[in-house]
């Protein structure tokens, strides 16, 4: 298990917006987490990586606590790649620089090391041509795609997707999954939270159904779109599906 | 007074202080910037007693006004301490700590401009909170905080003729000189005024071209 959480909750002062999450993920396993905007899923994601602080519990990822205080979470970070639903681009730094900025300060690569792996990162997302243009000369499906790939350059062994097309204009969602299904395929650990059902039923092992705060129900995208067995999970989906 | 005295024998008086008047707002602006950008992170930190310092620092210097601080440090610590503050010195530092709290709050403003979302991604690729800053906010930060320095220091430039109180020679003392023996205080002080105005003209200058130059990524 490369991602065990136990008893995961987490208060903004009174709101409670996860009340006591259990979940562990494979190594190589796509998870999408699905829900009703407030479930927590975005908070849930967010607590992975520690941007947000839980108020008890434990995440061990890859083997380390970081709920643990003395764990270097800067360190954890490098492993657990995240993308954002608004991009999160660098917007005073080229594409290029974009992606080779955190391997080069935080990995210690050497600038053309990092430059190469940076243009062999555009390639496979398709936008070797846009290296040197700057995040707001470039649609939103290129913008979330070399944010991707920025996220990818850290050579991660967990990806996060948080709403990952929610910003997009409809005819720019395709370009951002296509990315999305290759890595899938690819192997990566991806925990991906997304309102694109036909993402989750096409790519997703598991999908999990996230209600108030707890994760209601779970299952192969199989069982939950076709024999969903809690009531919530069925009402949620006969509205968008 | 005609024409010729007055840019053959005045003029040139003048621009000796008009040079002091540069080098004194210089030397202050400097180190108004170094302790804005002090001060102005403190502000931001969660510390509370850090962020109380700040906040007392800039609360005291922007609630009393400059005069009064001039005096303060120029008539009333010499008293304290017993001893003499070379007017140069005092006139420069007030100015600067003047200036420090009014560019503190800038720096604040600059950096608590940029979206929450920068300092998120930057994290979530392993920087650190120092690295965040220097590679990712500060230098959004600082293309919005330029226009409002550059206006600090043309705020500063003219706040320098304050100065004059504490027999530092700049501009706005000359002039008050040359009028004392020439009693031609309509001439001299629309040349002081003239002088000046070119001053902050040249400043806004400088400050649209820097604003141009680090306009990159912002289309």
């Amino acid at each position: 298990m490369i991602i065990k959480i136990k008893d995961l909750y987490k208060n903004f002062g009174d709101l409670e917006v996860l009340k006591g999450i259990n979940c562990s993920i494979k190594e190589k396993e796509v998870v999408v987490v699905i829900g009703p905007s407030g479930s927590g899923k975005s908070t849930f994601l967010r607590c992975i990586n520690k941007l947000e602080e839980p108020t008890s519990g434990t995440i061990i990822i890859d083997g380390y606590d970081i709920t643990d205080p003395r764990t270097d979470i800067n360190y954890v970070r490098q492993e657990v790649g995240m993308v954002f639903q608004r991009f999160n681009l660098f917007p005073h730094k080229t594409v290029l620089e974009n992606i080779t900025l955190a391997p080069v300060k935080v990995r210690n690569v050497s600038q053309e090391e990092a430059e190469k792996t940076a243009r062999e990162l555009l390639q496979k997302v398709g936008l070797s041509d846009k290296a040197e243009a700057y995040p707001s000369q470039l649609s939103g499906g290129q913008q979330q795609r070399v944010a991707i790939a920025r996220a990818l350059a850290m050579r991660p062994k967990i990806m996060l997707f948080d709403e990952p097309t929610s910003a997009l204009d409809p005819e720019m969602v395709g370009e951002v999954l296509a990315v999305m299904k290759q890595l899938a395929r690819e192997g990566m650990t991806m925990v991906v939270v997304t309102h694109e059902m036909g993402f989750a039923r096409e790519v997703g092992d598991r999908v999990i159904f996230m209600d108030e705060g707890r994760m209601v129900e779970e299952g192969t995208p199989e069982q939950i779109f076709n024999n969903a067995q809690n009531p919530r999970t069925q009402l949620f989906l006969s509205k968008i599906l | 007074m005609d024409i010729s005295t007055l840019i053959t024998q005045i003029l040139p008086f003048l621009a000796v202080g008009a040079v002091v008047t540069v080098k004194i707002t210089f030397l202050a602006v400097l180190l108004g910037f170094a302790i804005g950008l002090v001060f102005g992170l403190m502000r931001l930190s969660r510390s509370r007693i850090i962020n109380s310092i700040a906040r007392l620092y800039i609360s005291l210097i922007r609630g009393t006004p400059l005069l009064v601080q001039i005096f303060f440090v120029y008539f009333g610590l010499p008293k304290a301490i017993g001893i003499s503050i070379d007017p140069f010195f005092a006139a420069t530092g007030t100015l600067g700590v003047n200036a420090g709290a009014y560019i503190a709050e800038i720096v604040r403003a600059g950096i608590q401009s940029i979206e929450k979302g920068q300092m998120e991604a930057a994290r979530s690729l392993g920087m650190n909170h120092f690295q965040a800053m220097r590679y990712v906010i500060w230098p959004q930060a600082f293309k919005r905080i330029v226009p409002p320095l550059g206006n600090q220091f043309i705020i500063t430039l003219k706040d320098s003729s304050l100065l004059s109180v504490i027999t530092v020679e700049e501009l706005t003392r000359k002039g008050l000189i040359k009028i004392a023996t020439t009693f031609a205080s309509f001439e001299i002080w629309a040349l002081v005024g003239i002088m000046y105005w070119i001053m902050v003209l040249i400043i806004s200058q400088w400050v649209n071209w820097t604003e141009k130059r680090l306009k990159t990524g912002d289309h």
